[in-house]
């Protein structure tokens, strides 16, 4: 066991740095020193969530660690959940990055004009809760002349684009050294090759500290178990993005891992009417993506706090 | 029923979780993540050639005029735009609506100073023409957007201006695009306004409300 109190060395901190997958250690743990049946008995919150969670999903490995016949067992007990649930026949695939490929993506902010159509896209491919209008895209309404995202408002409404505005639309920009990554103590969430930033619903203990740490308000929690109508529910799903998720976890944008790992543009993309949003594989020279990257004048968001976003903003 | 247990009581119960972790971590528990995460192959990297296009959608052909009023059968007539403009001599003097007397009266030409003629052909009706007198067919009409607007043909070839939907990789499946007239007028083409009708209920960056994000 790592000593993590540093007694030799007061000036450090002294609270337990758990850097793990430690939900599994916990479990392990308690079974160890107590004893099964004791074990429940004695943090009985936990028997909760294990009749909340199902046994098996609380007994669950951390993505990456299990095998492909694990992952097999969850996915068909992940599809059988949501046909209980929600009365819906989805598919959940484990899309893996493509190798040589790293997705960017970028807006020109000339010709987003603020309409929304692309929040109401991610709304619906994601099966975000139909209550909350949920999405993992804002678009903030901005004052001509400044890029700090702090002074725009969300709330606008009516005919746009008002001529002494500018739209900002803001998702997770699946940054380089992405501070949510950082912080999760249990790591449920974490960087892929394809450069996209996941979280494993069911490995997340909805502590939120990802959610506090991304500065481009980019994450989610799910306050309560979405509620999507069956027929509304988008079949097409991910294990690492669009399923349905469960409560009291965090989510946010996977750049539709769902569709763009099997070769498809997002679905934010597609659903843009004024064609404000360009996606590809920045690794491939030939590419739209690289294109722009050479020949506009591009911006990040917040660039002094070293994040490295794959996501970029330009004005022509 | 126990399923439904409130999501407060589920973190707690998870938070627990966390916390016993910190007495009873065990050796040996850490994997070795850089592994484990590429434990299962990728689908091959897509070939490098392309199998499907872009298509670029185009308009079906010159447009048709609907006449007022209906044929002795009653239907609605349209008729193409060579059926008036073969019989009448063009007038390029007409440069706005306003000096229209017979036909396309209300149009709305709002395209910078340009006259008809500018990109409509006098010869030809059912074509249009670039300034050296080159004739397009109505089915490219990018052709003549360009000759102009060369910056945004340029981004456009590059997949950054105009709408599209489909495949980033080729490899795997086509791609389709809009063209110029899908988005804009080519009588009044700046983009029109739009209403918003889709919002999170999201208070979030909304000064006026509470300063937390509720969802
Ligand atoms: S934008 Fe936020 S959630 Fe996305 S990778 Fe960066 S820090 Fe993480
Ligand atoms: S890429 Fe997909 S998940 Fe991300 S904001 Fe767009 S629609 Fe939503």
């Amino acid at each position: 066991m790592t000593d993590t109190n540093h007694p030799s060395r007061p000036d450090l901190p002294t609270l337990p740095i758990i850097e793990n997958f430690s939900r599994r250690a916990a479990i392990k743990g308690g079974f160890a020193t107590l004893g099964a049946a004791a074990f429940v008995a004695a943090i009985s919150p936990l028997r909760h969530a294990a009749q909340n969670t199902s046994a098996g999903e609380f007994m669950q490995n951390h993505y990456t660690e299990l095998t492909p016949e694990q992952k097999a067992d969850v996915i068909a007990r992940l599809e059988e959940e949501a046909k209980e649930k929600y009365g819906a026949e989805v598919t959940i695939g484990d899309d893996r990055p493509i190798p040589g490929t790293k997705f960017v993506y970028a807006i020109n902010l000339s010709v987003c004009n603020g309409n929304g159509k692309c929040v109401e896209a991610c709304h619906k491919e994601n099966n975000h809760d139909r209550a909350t209008n949920q999405s993992y895209i804002r678009v903030i309404e901005m004052p001509k002349g400044t890029m700090d995202m702090e002074q725009g408002s969300t709330t606008y409404t009516g005919a746009v684009p008002k001529d002494d505005k500018f739209y900002l639309p803001v998702q997770c920009q699946q940054c380089d050294e992405p501070p949510c990554v950082d912080v999760c103590p249990v790591k449920a969430t974490w960087k892929e090759d394809d450069g996209i930033v996941v979280v494993d619903y069911n490995w997340c203990i909805g502590c939120r500290y990802c959610e506090a740490a991304c500065p481009y308000h980019a994450r989610r929690f799910n306050w309560k178990q979405p509620e999507v109508p069956a027929e509304e529910v988008n079949p097409d799903q991910s294990y690492l993005s669009n399923r349905i998720r469960p409560v009291g976890v965090v989510e946010k944008c996977t750049y539709c891992l769902h569709r763009t790992r099997r070769g498809k543009l997002p679905a934010c993309l597609e659903a843009c009417p004024t064609g404000a949003r360009v996606f590809g594989n920045i690794l491939d020279p030939e590419s739209n993506i690289r294109w722009l990257l050479e020949n506009k004048r591009v911006y990040i968001l917040k660039e002094e706090l070293g994040t490295k976003p794959a996501f970029f903003y330009y004005f022509d | 029923m126990t399923r439904r247990a409130t999501p407060l009581l589920a973190r707690a119960a998870r938070a627990i979780a966390l916390m016993v972790v910190a007495a009873a971590a065990l050796p040996g528990c850490r994997p070795s993540d850089g592994e484990a995460r590429h434990a299962h192959p990728a689908p091959p990297a897509p070939a490098s050639v392309a199998a499907y296009q872009v298509n670029i959608r185009r308009p079906s052909g010159p447009p048709l005029i609907e006449l007022a009023g209906a044929d002795p059968q009653g239907r609605a007539a349209s008729v193409a735009c060579s059926t008036c403009h073969s019989v009448r001599k063009p007038n390029l003097e007409n440069k706005t609506a306003a000096s229209l007397d017979e036909f396309h009266q209300g149009l709305t030409v709002n395209h910078g100073a340009l006259a008809c003629y500018a990109c409509h052909s006098p010869d030809n009706a059912d074509t249009l023409r670039l300034a050296d007198g080159t004739t397009v067919e109505y089915v490219d009409v990018m052709t003549l957007c360009s000759q102009c607007h060369s910056k945004q043909a340029e981004s456009f070839a590059h997949g950054a201006h105009g709408g599209m939907n489909g495949f980033w990789d080729l490899s795997r499946g086509p791609q389709t695009k809009n063209n110029c007239i899908d988005c804009h007028d080519p009588h009044a083409p700046k983009y029109p306004k739009m209403v918003v009708d889709f919002k999170p209920h999201d208070r979030f960056l909304d000064a006026s409300e509470e300063p937390h994000d509720r969802h």
